[in-house]
């Protein structure tokens, strides 16, 4: 259990690591998702009534994008470098250093985007009764689009044109993390009970910590195998 | 070793050449049942079935859309469970059956959105509205095609197996987590403007020509599973020694120039 634990640990400062050299890599899809967002006033209308109606979603569909554009890159070094095998050959539970893994990549990913996430609503003139749930379901969103994206990654890391591949396979399963993720902020703007979408947000997410460990930790041995 | 006769039957239908041959027998039988059942369900479903008093002729295309329907769901368990089965006990033939699946769930999923927006012109005015059911059906579709592309997307054929095979059963866990998110989103944003529970109970004669278009339609799916399947073990098991056998035997004689 000790070396279970240590292995969720390592794997954590391990890549967290990784990213803190490769700052430039990371700091790309926050880039991304402040770019785009500020494509939308200028395809759409700098009106501040209509911005405000379209925030909550137009937000979320950005984080989520960006999310997946980093998706890609979770396993694929570490495939190329060998050091997915050395986890793979390891006797411990793969869940754990995969969990730990997921845990790095939100933590550079999702949360940045969390908290950035107030900037671009009041750039999109979001009311701000929505600002504090936005940032809400945005954690506990983006934590479950890691998630569900390793899965994707895991089965696409092998092929040399995965990219598509993997949007086509994970934003599917994306979908109910969304519409639950924009409920929320939708329903704090209009004065409804915003904590119920958040509790479902909630329930999702340790659903998929129980649940996708064990489906990459598979997709993982597969592919490496060939 | 009594256990081990218990499942040996199993272990037979695991072999894709008992599958080619046991089905080879049932072949002529499958068809003479799907297009009996299938021109007799058309014919009375769209002949004879009264009028409906609202719709009038365009409720007919509910013979073909709620079958279509059926199935493309059940499809997707089919597939899931075939996939699982493979994961599970490692059979070649529960893979094959998988790939199999997936074409033809696709274009089920596909018949059913396609019949419901032609159906959904005349009755509501609008080719498509992002309802509950249709907006899942959709990314049902979607789920279908992933499979389908992953399935392809490698070189090694036991990688593509294994790989569809776990992202179909993901999606199982999600089918139903999209459908109940779907309806609740549906309903957390606007009242619903159409309802699908609330048309009256069908009638008796409309009913039962529906009943026999799902159980033709049923029994078509078998019948495209089956061909899919045996076309798939000709191609997986093709140099194995009984297919080049079967091959022989079928090939027309050579007429001498």
């Amino acid at each position: 259990m000790i070396a279970e634990s240590q292995g969720f640990a390592g794997y954590l400062r391990r890549d967290l690591l990784l990213a803190y050299r490769r700052r430039g890599e990371v700091a790309s899809p926050l880039i991304f998702f402040v770019l785009v967002s500020t494509l939308i006033p200028l395809g759409i209308s700098p009106d501040s009534a209509r911005l405000a109606e379209l925030a909550p979603g137009i937000i979320w569909v950005m984080a989520l994008l960006a999310t997946l554009l980093s998706t890609e890159t979770l396993f694929a070094s570490d495939y190329q470098d060998g050091s997915l095998e050395q986890l793979l050959i390891s006797p411990q539970l793969l869940a754990l250093p995969v969990l730990g893994k997921i845990l790095a990549h939100w933590l550079v990913t999702g949360l940045p985007l969390t908290l950035v996430s107030p900037l671009i609503g009041l750039m999109l003139s979001l009311p701000a009764a929505g600002l504090l749930p936005m940032m809400a379901s945005l954690a506990l969103g983006t934590a479950c689009l890691s998630l569900i994206g390793a899965v994707g990654a895991a089965l696409t890391v092998s092929l040399r044109k995965g990219g598509l591949l993997l949007s086509v396979l994970v934003i599917p399963l994306y979908m109910p993390v969304i519409i639950f993720g924009s409920a929320a902020v939708q329903s704090a703007i209009d004065g409804l009970n915003w904590l119920g979408p958040l509790a479902v947000l909630g329930a999702m997410l340790s659903a998929a910590v129980a649940l996708c460990p064990l489906a990459i930790a598979g997709a993982l041995r597969l592919v490496s195998n060939n | 070793m009594a256990a081990g006769r218990n499942w040996n039957w199993f272990h037979r239908m695991g072999s894709p050449r008992w599958f080619y041959e046991t089905t080879g027998r049932w072949l002529p039988w499958l068809w003479v049942l799907t297009l009996g059942l299938m021109l007799t369900g058309l014919i009375w479903g769209l002949a004879y079935a009264p009028q409906d008093t609202k719709q009038g002729n365009s409720f007919r295309i509910i013979y073909l859309h709620v079958p279509a329907s059926f199935l493309a769901l059940a499809g997707y368990y089919l597939m899931a469970i075939a996939g699982a089965i493979g994961l599970i006990w490692k059979m070649k033939l529960s893979y094959m059956v998988m790939k199999s699946a997936a074409p033809i769930g696709a274009a089920l999923t596909f018949i059913a959105l396609f019949t419901g927006a032609v159906w959904g012109k005349p009755t509501w005015g609008t080719y498509w509205v992002w309802d509950a059911r249709i907006t899942s059906m959709l990314i049902l579709l979607f789920l279908y095609l992933g499979v389908l592309a992953l399935q392809y997307a490698f070189h090694s054929q036991e990688t593509g197996n294994k790989a569809s095979a776990i992202l179909a059963l993901v999606g199982t866990v999600n089918i139903p987590i999209i459908y109940k998110s779907v309806d609740w989103w549906y309903t957390l944003h606007q009242p619903a403007t159409i309802k699908f529970t609330s048309a009256p109970s069908m009638h008796m004669d409309m009913f039962q020509p529906l009943l026999v278009m799902i159980i033709a339609m049923y029994s078509f799916y078998g019948l495209a599973l089956i061909l899919y399947t045996r076309a798939e073990i000709l191609r997986r098991e093709r140099k194995s020694s009984w297919v080049r056998e079967l091959a022989l035997r079928t090939q027309p004689a050579q007429v001498d120039q």
